[in-house]
């Protein structure tokens, strides 16, 4: 499902470039205070534009691109994770469960028998140690993978999130950077009750110095995986329990996507529809509803739930002048709630009717299966929010 | 194979994976100390030692201390057994007497209005710091709590630059952006303060985990060990244990110093905690757990020697209680109204400095006037770090979001396709993110 609608993305025209983006890119070393950063590798990374990684898997005739190979999310994420651990011996995975067992959603499976127990390592249930542990790592040199086993238990190292991970760059005048990657699985699974159940982005948006985004495709997955590992910034990477054993093919080349970006998704004219992880799937099954009701919504999988790309977001707002937000998160304080203050304080002026948001109810989802369909979104309701948009 | 450290006493657990050979768990136990750490038996600690000033406070230093006297008496006379040279002897007396005089320039300071905030000063306990502090390497890791400036400074990081920091000046170790409660150096590897209590713990112990992994997973030949100073009142808290349990697990390199001194803000010690013997948390990790009278220099590296050799041997980590007492408020914001003035008293007597300059004295040492040239250098040092804060301009509007992120990229993409911190105001301070 995912392959077909980055065919469709690869219709979207191809932007402006932008400075940092183009692909072989040297920075000039650091002083304190200066805009440039050294770059932490020396081979050329290629960093695509947007567009262009939807235009290089749908292109059957170009002779420059690989067949690709199918795999699942969760093995997308272990590709990533496994050549940045080839390319550079200071990244290491710990976490509960990461080693022997393979992790949770056998994302880090069979990584211990090749990288040893130290570099793959079982962690007792301590999240706020182990957490704090790998950002101590982090300042002293290594590039830690941390694993919650689900996201919800995150919230046991909060403490070193908010305090540490964020601030200590800060703090130390510049002199230590965190460049940790935080992930594990969360989101609204198979009735899986309140507490596994949970969706932090929420809590942990307000934390400067960090940055999260969001992965929903086996492509995405990667390169985002990529990406979060090689940034000197420490970053929330949020995975979605029921998306792991999504299937695509990705292209055999090397490729890291952008944490700052958003990724178009389908292309339209009536509607901005943002959206990201799981509800995705629930917008785009909306879509086919309302394109054969006549109606043609633009969706946009926002990808970085923080930073904004306000570029993307705001072009379309631009183009469409009516947005509709799809998220999972709580209805308070969630990143829908971030995003309409973002895009109003921005774009009011393109805007022909209030922002629409549809989140989770503010509910701990329940257990029972009917209950919990009610508390998320589902694509009937995205369909209706889109017609009583566009009166 | 025990060691002379191993054997001072303290419950040594089975290996986990155990070798070839049983151990009997309590040999040690009937072995003497050569050692001047705690020379508490597991089963035969008592609880009530009517013999201390403070009844309440249980503790076997005594102990430890007639040994030490006996070893003072003796030594007076024949060099060989004196603990530390003349050189160790002058570089120890400097850096607890700029450890004093420094904390005694920020009291003054602070009152002055130079520094605000929460300022917690370390007068007492200089020994813990000097004690531990001067025998590690430049590349070894010092993690503490608020109570920082004396680590930061017996660690090696310039008075100029902790005054610095705490003038809120751009000039100071963390640019002014950090203040009283969070030193940190990269040359130094002094990795923080940190304000709340615990949470430094677990850094010191990745910092501990990145010198393992470097010697094991990239085989370089890595030694570097980290210590973790923190409170009694961190005692009590998750982390503590957390990060006993893990150092303990994988061997890693770290040394865990608790500087109890007896006070939490306005909590005894003795009021928060079940079993207020601290060093006997470490056997039940697996690590060995001592008691060292804090207020003695000596006796602390002595205690302090072993450990740091321990975690570079690769044996693991040890948890040591330096039994200490802070002669200032927890900060200058505490009225320190419940502490008894006879509590006080009787620490004020065993005040480190004078101990030190005594022994000094004792031994010969060094002279009266050179001592006194020491603290007329660093009673320099320290008004040169105030001049130098005075003079320093503070941070411009511009440094305000500049380390934010270590790439600003994380700033994100702003509406007109650029990233947001290639906006010229981003220089200026006064851009929107």
């Amino acid at each position: 499902m995912a392959a077909i609608f980055q065919g469709i993305g690869a219709a979207a025209a191809l932007p402006s470039a932008k400075k940092f983006h183009s692909q072989s890119r040297r920075f000039v070393s650091a002083r304190k205070g200066s805009l440039f950063v050294v770059r932490s590798d020396g081979r050329p990374s290629l960093v695509l534009p947007r567009g262009a990684a939807a235009k290089a898997d749908a292109s059957a005739t170009s002779t420059a691109s690989k067949p690709g190979h199918e795999l699942l999310l969760f093995e997308a994420l272990r590709e990533g994770l496994e050549e940045e651990m080839d390319r550079d011996p200071l990244v290491c995975v710990m976490g509960e469960d990461v080693g022997h067992y393979g992790g949770s959603y056998k994302v880090t499976k069979g990584l211990a028998a090749k990288y040893g127990d130290l570099r793959v390592l079982d962690t007792p249930i301590a999240e706020n140690s182990f957490t704090g542990m790998g950002i101590g790592a982090a300042m002293t040199g290594l590039r830690p993978i941390i694993e919650g086993m689900n996201m919800g238990f995150l919230l046991l190292a909060f403490n070193q999130i908010s305090n540490n991970c964020g601030m200590l760059h800060y703090t130390s005048g510049g002199q230590f950077k965190i460049p940790v990657v935080i992930r594990g699985p969360g989101g609204v699974g198979r009735q899986l009750g309140a507490e596994h159940s949970q969706r932090l982005e929420s809590y942990f948006q307000s934390i400067p110095g960090i940055q999260m985004v969001a992965c929903s495709t086996p492509y995405n997955a990667k390169g985002l995986m990529k990406a979060a590992i090689r940034s000197e910034n420490p970053v929330i990477l949020f995975e979605h329990v029921l998306l792991y054993n999504l299937k695509e093919r990705i292209p055999d080349d090397e490729y890291v996507l952008s944490l700052e970006e958003a990724e178009m998704v389908r292309p339209g004219e009536h509607v901005t529809i943002l959206t990201y992880s799981r509800m995705r799937y629930h917008v785009m099954q909306a879509a086919k509803t309302l394109v054969n009701k006549g109606y043609d919504p633009e969706v946009i999988d926002i990808r970085s739930l923080k930073p904004f790309d306000l570029y993307t977001i705001g072009n379309s707002v631009k183009k469409t002048h009516r947005v509709l937000i799809v998220e999972e998160c709580m209805r308070t304080g969630g990143i829908g709630a971030s995003l309409t203050a973002a895009i109003t304080e921005n774009f009011i002026d393109y805007l022909d009717a209030p922002i629409v948001c549809l989140s989770s109810q503010d509910v701990p989802t329940p257990y029972a299966g009917t209950l919990e369909e009610w508390t998320v979104v589902q694509p009937a309701q995205i369909v209706t929010a889109v017609e009583q948009l566009c009166q | 194979m025990a060691s002379s450290f191993l054997s001072s006493g303290i419950i040594q657990p089975l290996p986990l994976r155990s070798p070839d050979k049983p151990q009997t768990l309590f040999d040690h136990l009937k072995t003497t100390s050569t050692f001047l750490g705690s020379t508490s038996k597991l089963r035969s600690v008592s609880l009530s030692k009517p013999n201390l000033p403070n009844p309440h406070r249980r503790s076997t230093v005594v102990a430890v201390s007639d040994v030490l006297k006996e070893k003072k008496t003796k030594s007076a006379a024949s060099s060989s057994q004196l603990l530390i040279t003349r050189e160790e002897g002058l570089e120890l007396y400097e850096d607890m007497v700029l450890g004093r005089a420094f904390e005694d320039m920020c009291a003054q300071m602070y009152y002055r209005g130079k520094m605000f905030g929460f300022v917690h000063l370390y007068n007492g306990q200089e020994a813990v710091s000097t004690g531990f502090i001067k025998l590690l390497k430049k590349e070894d890791c010092v993690v503490s709590t608020y109570r920082d400036h004396v680590h930061a400074l017996s660690k090696g990081v310039p008075a100029r630059a902790v005054m610095s920091e705490l003038f809120g000046k751009a000039t100071g170790c963390c640019r002014g952006q950090g203040g009283s409660m969070h030193m940190f150096s990269k040359e130094h590897n002094v990795l923080g303060g940190f304000a709340f209590i615990g949470e430094g713990i677990p850094v010191a112990t990745g910092a501990a985990f990145t010198s393992k992994y470097k010697r094991e997973v990239l085989k370089e030949d890595c030694d570097e060990v980290t210590l973790a100073f923190f409170g009694d009142g961190t005692c009590n808290n998750g982390q503590f244990f957390e990060c006993l349990n893990m150092a303990s697990l994988w061997k890693l390199p770290i040394v865990f110093v608790v500087e109890n001194n007896l006070w939490a803000i306005g909590m005894s010690h003795l009021r928060a905690t079940s079993d207020p013997e601290i060093w006997k948390k470490g056997p039940a990790f697996g690590m060995p757990g001592f008691h060292v009278d804090g207020m003695d220099v000596l006796k602390v590296r002595e205690v302090a020697k072993e450990a740091i050799q321990r975690a570079r041997r690769g044996e693991g980590p040890t948890l040591v209680e330096c039994e200490t007492y802070r002669f200032r408020g927890h900060s200058l914001a505490d009225p320190d109204e419940l502490r008894d003035p006879a509590e006080k008293a009787h620490y004020a007597a065993r005040d480190p400095l004078t101990a030190l300059k005594k022994y000094i004295f004792d031994n010969k040492l060094a002279s009266e006037a050179e001592l006194k040239a020491i603290e007329k250098k660093i009673d320099e040092v320290v008004e040169e770090s105030v001049e130098f804060a005075d003079a320093s301009p503070p941070p411009p509007r511009s440094q305000l979001l500049e380390n934010v992120f270590a790439d600003p990229k994380g700033f994100g993409i702003g509406p007109d396709g650029s990233y947001r911190c290639e906006d010229p105001k981003f220089t200026e301070g006064t851009a929107h993110v």
